[in-house]
């Protein structure tokens, strides 16, 4: 400091408006890097590098998916279902995919919501037998670690069963069971988004302190009034965190989509009643559909397929703001940790 | 050098403690205290507690008796299993895998065991170290211990009276009486602990178990709350486990002294503290140890 001082002064004049101060503040810097051995000027110079090369690879690609989106993207896409078509132009909106990823998103996690988060409860607070809940935890891994064409393909075994018929078309002979359905794609993607809100959750909840727990037995209170009164409602935010991680994927996953949801290019009833039938029907989501109209796809309308990526990135992005909304803490809420 | 952890040594001379009614006392310092002394409310029959693994019982054949209006101190280093006996009368102690308990506790002559368990701990109702509000606002957290565990919750109209009533009695009502939805947390320690005991008072307890209550509270907060206590005695009867001798003097009508799961001495506050009978716990008194 008193160095940078005594140059300043020694120098009148020099560099004008501005000058002594950006020259000081630069000398300064120098000052301190001249203390860093160079290999942490290295290491930290590396550091910086990825770091800012990361920032380039995020804004390119939102940038880029932007640009086409907004390029490719028109209001009639959204509202008109896709058709069959030889050219770009006539080969409809994607209103289907769209509402194909939207009833996929609230299957899956209507199933693995509270499937996650019950047995993240019996875990930590129950958490008997002991080889059972560790057996629990394990095979909550293994699904956590499958990927998902295996997960997909295994579905496929299931929901072909003939038992399973009522979940799919069948042959109308008495033939082989389709397979392939909201029902079966719903379910089979709970499976993706069960370990991340688990896994949220029930580190959640062992972070409470045990003595909040005590304090409400202390009063008098059951397990389980603890648990939808004092744990539930503190663990909140974490259960949304992992949701809407969740949810990411499962809007994300194309290999379950083609395998067990039959990427078609339209919804397709399974049968005459309503809504129930649309469940037991196939259809499609934005990823099968850009997956279906990239240039390597059989559809082969890039145009389509970045309009679609781009509806894709925003609905998640949508998905995830809504989310955290809900499961925000009210502030001061927290409890300390 | 002594080996740590020190050799277990047993009281044999202190271990069945000489339990004098106060009444039964000839010396002017019991006599003075002793007027204000309803029936005894809980008896701790040769109480033992051990924990799996353990090799010697945490509590060891304690008996002691707790009166309606007096403040019943347990005091002794760390580890000589205060705090265990102290959660065994509300039966939080079974909530520790392996923790077995022998010997009888009697609530108002009921055996404890055989009382429903949520029902035993409205009227023994407990008070923590840590400060613990829910993550609530202030009214819920009073409302919580109040709702019944039915399926039809009583309305704010019906549970507006008794929060406040329970606010009152821990003396945070004047505080807070302005913004009862104002999240728990954001209240201080001192105040945060005051909202637990409106919590635990509002079941309407008979017996007040309070666990080091004061160990992470300012010396203005442990004001407060000790003088809270003083108040809070006339109705109920207290059970407190301090760490601090000092406190135990203030606050204890009568005083505890444990060793090593033993009790060593039991006896009126003043006496125990100025003639202690046994050297153990002169010497703890005293500060030589501890």
């Amino acid at each position: 400091m008193s160095t940078v001082d005594a140059h300043v002064r020694s120098t009148p004049g020099v560099g004008g408006a501005g000058g002594p101060s950006s020259r000081s503040r630069w000398q300064r810097l120098r000052g301190e890097l001249s203390l860093w051995r160079p290999l942490d000027l290295i290491g930290v110079a590396a550091a910086w590098a990825v770091g800012l090369l990361l920032i380039v690879v995020a804004a390119a690609l939102v940038l880029y998916m932007g640009f086409r989106g907004i390029q490719y993207l028109s209001l009639d896409m959204l509202i008109s279902r896709p058709q069959a078509g030889a050219e770009q132009h006539d080969t409809g909106g994607i209103l289907d995919p769209m509402v194909g990823t939207l009833l996929i998103i609230l299957l899956a996690t209507a199933i693995a919501l509270p499937l996650a988060v019950g047995t993240a409860l019996w875990i930590v607070e129950y958490g008997r037998p002991r080889w059972l809940a560790k057996i629990v935890e394990s095979a909550i891994e293994v699904i956590a670690g499958a990927p998902s064409i295996a997960i997909a393909i295994f579905g496929l075994a299931i929901f072909q069963l003939p038992m399973m018929s009522w979940a799919s078309f069948s042959a109308a002979d008495g033939g082989g069971v389709f397979g392939r359905s909201f029902i079966a794609a719903g379910t089979v993607m709970s499976l993706i988004a069960l370990p991340s809100i688990f896994t949220t959750t029930r580190e959640a909840l062992q972070s409470v302190p045990r003595h909040v727990r005590e304090a409400s037995y202390g009063l008098g209170k059951t397990r389980w009034a603890t648990i939808r009164r004092v744990l539930l409602p503190t663990v909140r935010p974490d259960i949304a965190t992992g949701t809407a991680l969740g949810m990411g994927r499962i809007a994300g996953d194309t290999a379950i989509i083609v395998l067990l949801l039959g990427a078609t290019i339209q919804l397709q009833a399974g049968s005459e009643i309503p809504l129930v039938g649309t469940f037991q029907g196939t259809g499609s989501t934005l990823t099968s559909y850009i997956y279906n109209n990239s240039p390597t796809g059989e559809g082969n309308a890039p145009e389509k397929a970045y309009a679609a990526a781009f509806v894709l990135m925003l609905m998640i992005i949508g998905l995830n703001m809504l989310v955290s909304l809900i499961g925000r803490r009210r502030a001061g809420n927290d409890l300390p940790r | 050098m002594d080996s740590f952890p020190p050799p277990v040594r047993r009281i044999a001379l202190d271990r069945t403690p000489r339990v004098v009614a106060p009444t039964e006392r000839s010396d002017p310092i019991a006599r003075a205290v002793a007027p204000s002394f309803g029936p005894e409310r809980l008896r701790i029959d040769a109480v033992s507690i051990s924990y799996e693994g353990a090799p010697k019982p945490a509590v060891n054949a304690v008996t002691l008796p707790v009166r309606q209006g007096e403040v019943l101190a347990l005091i002794g280093p760390s580890g000589c299993g205060k705090t265990t006996l102290l959660r065994s009368l509300n039966r939080l102690v079974e909530l520790t895998p392996g923790a077995r308990r022998d010997g009888r506790i009697l609530l108002d002559g009921d055996d404890i065991d055989a009382i429903e368990i949520t029902r035993l701990r409205r009227r023994v109702s407990m008070i923590f170290q840590q400060p613990n509000p829910f993550p609530m606002s202030i009214f819920d957290n009073v409302a919580y211990a109040i709702r019944e565990q039915s399926r039809r919750r009583p309305g704010k109209a019906v549970l507006k009276p008794r929060v406040e009533q329970a606010l009152q009695r821990a003396g945070l009502w004047d505080e807070v009486k302005d913004d009862l939805g104002r999240p728990a947390l954001r209240l201080s320690g001192g105040q945060q602990q005051r909202l637990c005991i409106a919590r635990a008072l509002a079941v309407e307890p008979d017996v007040l178990l309070m666990d080091e209550p004061c160990s992470a509270l300012d010396p203005i907060s442990t004001g407060v709350v000790e003088e809270l206590i003083h108040e809070l005695r006339q109705s109920l009867a207290i059970v407190i486990v301090t760490h601090n001798l000092a406190q135990a003097r203030r606050v204890g009508d009568h005083v505890a002294f444990m060793y090593l799961g033993d009790l060593v001495e039991y006896g009126p506050a003043e006496e125990l503290f100025e003639r202690p009978r046994a050297d153990r716990t002169r010497d703890y008194v005293s500060g030589s140890f501890g």
